[in-house]
């Protein structure tokens, strides 16, 4: 869809003055009259690392400087929310702006994620009166000049807009199509956002944690490997900063995402890469994940502790409340370490080497991409159907979360090669897993987190006097998560046979053979 | 959010200056303002520069929230929004009296705009009728200006009557000396006695001022084209005291 943006025009002469240039369109009608003087303010675009208000249609705004609210939220049907707000520094979750219509537009939409600059630049914003036969205000235009921020400093071409005075939404809407037929006038054709990122060489919704690789069926199986390993490198990479710096939680997620993925490719399809690479690679994103782990569990439990705490029934939240500090606290101490790992000379070499090796000029021929993909798909598909089959009412929990793992093996593999696929096809597929999967992960959290439980309720008493009640409110969290766990082993059987199902069997036939391409 | 009329028996006391200049101000001041041209013969419109028309006129108006929206418009002036005259408000009895509960109609129909504003200022047409009574069961306020002689302050005991009589929400009334001329002995005394006697008339007057007048060239406030003027400064004064007394 091609976004438009009717009141929006591109000033192209440099010559003539914008009042002149709207003058001349917009006479004999209809007269403009210069309203106050030319006001320069700093704009800041704002949002989450993965671009959630631009998916959902929000641009957010702030702009230092000027006397209307700080902060300006604009919908893609042009319905303004604004908050005034001062001294706030970003990144920051959306709960550091003041309570008020803003931030619940906000917080819904960007959950656990920072919002951050996109982008920024300094503009010269001028106001002009549109008048009717009364001289009565029916409009007004602005005009506004960008220029990046920054040493770049690039100017871009003065926007004009016409915003219609309330009940005048007619005569907005001629001075709109007079403009559009007014020589040095173009419509504009992207916002204003998009334009200052285009002028730095980005555009909105350029990170996304989804593998986005294009692979063809007869390209070689390596050289397609190798892309879907330098995106999840890429993406890796993308992150760390923010893990670092701990700017919010899903920056060390997405991190650890593309890590198991990466060790998925190198253990399921790691023998058409260069001989020796898997090997000499798999220990490190071993140790990789494994530094991540700790603080993720932290998280898990943070995110999740406001519901947690509102749930309970015996005890009172703030009962609770030493294990949440407790938690904070080992976070802090885990989130250093994760920092320290992320800045070694040990994670450094691994990305490098690894770039490195992925680089190396490949093999025109052997297996194709369309052929590695069938045949691991297939097989990792029929691995799931044989555990799953296998697991009853009396199994141990360990067949269940080894079948967790070869799950998520199959939807890895279905991501890799999601794009030599229909994608009709392939997301009922992935859709039909997802079930297994959702089913299956909850049973695996909810054991280990009353392991955890467990364990941390055992280090608080080691470490200070904690007090009973905090203690009880650990065991009621503990006895809600066992029967959360109880649920989901329950469900297993019904999930796993929809799984099964000839339907399901059938697409993923379907997918491993020519029809699904 | 609150509503305030502009409201008098006798004509030509000042309500459609003190509306606009009172509106303007309230805006000024950082609320959101609705100003409701009630009087057919649309002085307020003419002053804001809005053409004196609604499409479907009072009849559409009174039907319901959408056709009232439809209607607004923004004036020159920050926060400050006008709902127009039209020629058919000199109808507005018959059609007023042809819906349920004619009395409560209006404050039915302007409640629904809390949301969107945060002061209504209804400046109404002269006289006693289905309107008036309707407009005194909407208002908390009642801004009645008053010609200083004693047959204003008789007309100002009728309504104090009128509204006393009324079940349930009754309106605060805030009177005030309007168009006072300073050479007439008459209007100085009962100006002075006034607030004196009575605690629903306020001190702050209104002088008959030449840029009062002029506001229908200007047209726009005296509060707006003339900030620093005495007249200004007299209106700022009386918004003040409404401010305090009942909003």
């Amino acid at each position: 869809m091609v976004e438009s943006f009717p009141h929006d025009f591109v000033l192209a002469s440099e010559d003539r003055a914008p009042v002149d240039v709207a003058r001349a369109a917009l006479a004999p009608r209809f007269k403009v009259a210069p309203a106050g003087r030319p006001r320069t303010v700093r704009l800041t675009w704002l949002d989450t690392f993965d671009w959630r208000l631009h998916q959902a249609g929000l641009t957010l705004q702030h702009s230092a400087g000027s006397r209307a609210g700080d902060y300006t939220l604009t919908t893609d049907d042009g319905e303004q929310v604004t908050a005034a707000a001062k001294g706030l520094r970003w990144p920051a979750l959306a709960s550091a702006l003041p309570p008020g219509p803003l931030h619940d537009r906000l917080q819904p939409v960007t959950e656990m994620r920072a919002l951050m600059p996109t982008a920024r630049a300094s503009a010269t914003v001028r106001q002009l009166r549109v008048l009717n036969a009364d001289d009565k205000t029916v409009a007004w235009l602005t005009v506004t000049g960008m220029s990046l921020a920054g040493k770049d400093g690039t100017v871009l071409a003065p926007r004009l807009s016409v915003t219609a005075v309330r009940g005048y939404q007619v005569q907005a809407d001629r001075i709109a199509q007079s403009l559009n037929a007014a020589a040095g006038v173009t419509p504009a054709v992207a916002s204003p956002l998009d334009d200052v990122l285009a002028a730095a060489g980005r555009h909105p919704g350029d990170y996304s944690s989804k593998i986005d690789v294009k692979l063809t069926a007869d390209m070689p199986a390596r050289c397609a490997l190798e892309e879907v390993l330098l995106w999840l490198l890429g993406t890796l990479e993308a992150n760390v900063p923010g893990t670092i710096r701990d700017t919010d939680t899903e920056f060390l997620h997405d991190l650890r995402v593309a890590v198991r993925r990466t060790r998925s490719a190198v253990k399921l399809c790691g023998d058409v890469l260069a001989a020796g690479v898997p090997e000499a690679f798999s220990g490190e994103f071993k140790w990789l994940g494994d530094v991540t782990t700790p603080i993720r569990d932290l998280d898990v439990y943070l995110l999740g502790y406001d519901e947690m705490a509102a749930g309970l029934l015996a005890a009172t939240p703030a009962e609770l409340e030493p294990f949440h500090r407790y938690l904070v606290q080992r976070r802090q101490i885990e989130e250093r370490e994760l920092a320290r790992a992320l800045r070694s000379r040990r994670f450094l070499d691994l990305t490098r080497a690894w770039r490195k090796a992925l680089a190396a000029p490949a093999p025109r021929r052997g297996i194709t991409a369309g052929a590695l993909a069938a045949d691991r798909i297939s097989r990792a598909h029929a691995k799931v159907l044989k555990r799953g089959a296998a697991i009853t009412p009396d199994s141990p929990p360990e067949s269940l979360h080894d079948l967790r793992k070869r799950c998520k093996e199959l939807r890895y593999l279905l991501e890799f090669f999601a794009s030599l696929y229909d994608p009709a096809i392939h997301q009922q597929a992935v859709r039909d897993l997802k079930g297994l999967q959702d089913c299956l992960g909850e049973y695996q959290d909810c054991q280990v987190q009353q392991h955890e439980i467990r364990m941390f309720a055992a280090q608080m008493m080691t470490q200070r006097d904690v007090p009973a009640t905090a203690l009880l409110a650990m065991g009621e969290l503990a006895s809600k998560i066992a029967r959360r766990e109880r649920r989901a082993r329950r469900e297993f059987a019904s999930r796993f046979a929809d799984f099964s199902a000839s339907a399901s069997q059938h697409r993923f036939r379907a997918l491993t053979s020519d029809a699904g391409r | 959010m609150r509503i305030l009329a502009t409201y008098n028996i006798k004509g030509g006391v000042g309500k459609t200056s003190t509306a606009v200049n009172i509106g303007h101000l309230a805006a000024r001041d950082g609320m959101r303002v609705l100003l409701w041209d009630l009087d057919p013969q649309g002085a307020t419109s003419f002053l804001l520069r809005v053409r004196p028309r609604v499409k479907g006129g009072g009849k559409a108006l009174i039907k319901g929230r959408r056709e009232l929206d439809a209607a607004i418009k923004g004036t020159d002036f920050d926060r400050l929004d006008l709902l127009p005259a039209d020629f058919t408000y000199r109808n507005m009895d018959l059609i007023l009296d042809s819906t349920k509960k004619p009395t409560e109609r209006l404050d039915r129909l302007l409640r629904p705009l809390a949301d969107e504003y945060d002061l209504i200022v209804l400046d109404c047409p002269p006289g006693i009728s289905l309107l008036s009574e309707s407009v005194l069961h909407a208002a908390d306020v009642l801004l009645v200006p008053l010609i200083p002689t004693t047959l204003s302050v008789r007309t100002l005991d009728q309504l104090s009557d009128f509204i006393a009589g009324f079940d349930g929400h009754k309106p605060t009334v805030v009177a005030f000396c309007s168009m006072i001329d300073r050479r007439k002995r008459l209007h100085r005394e009962i100006a002075e006695q006034l607030p004196e006697e009575r605690s629903d008339v306020v001190r702050t007057v209104i002088p008959a001022l030449s840029l009062i007048e002029r506001m229908s060239v200007e047209r726009a406030p005296v509060t707006a084209f003339a900030p620093r003027s005495a007249a200004a400064r007299q209106y700022a004064a009386l918004w003040a005291e409404v401010a305090e007394r009942g909003l």
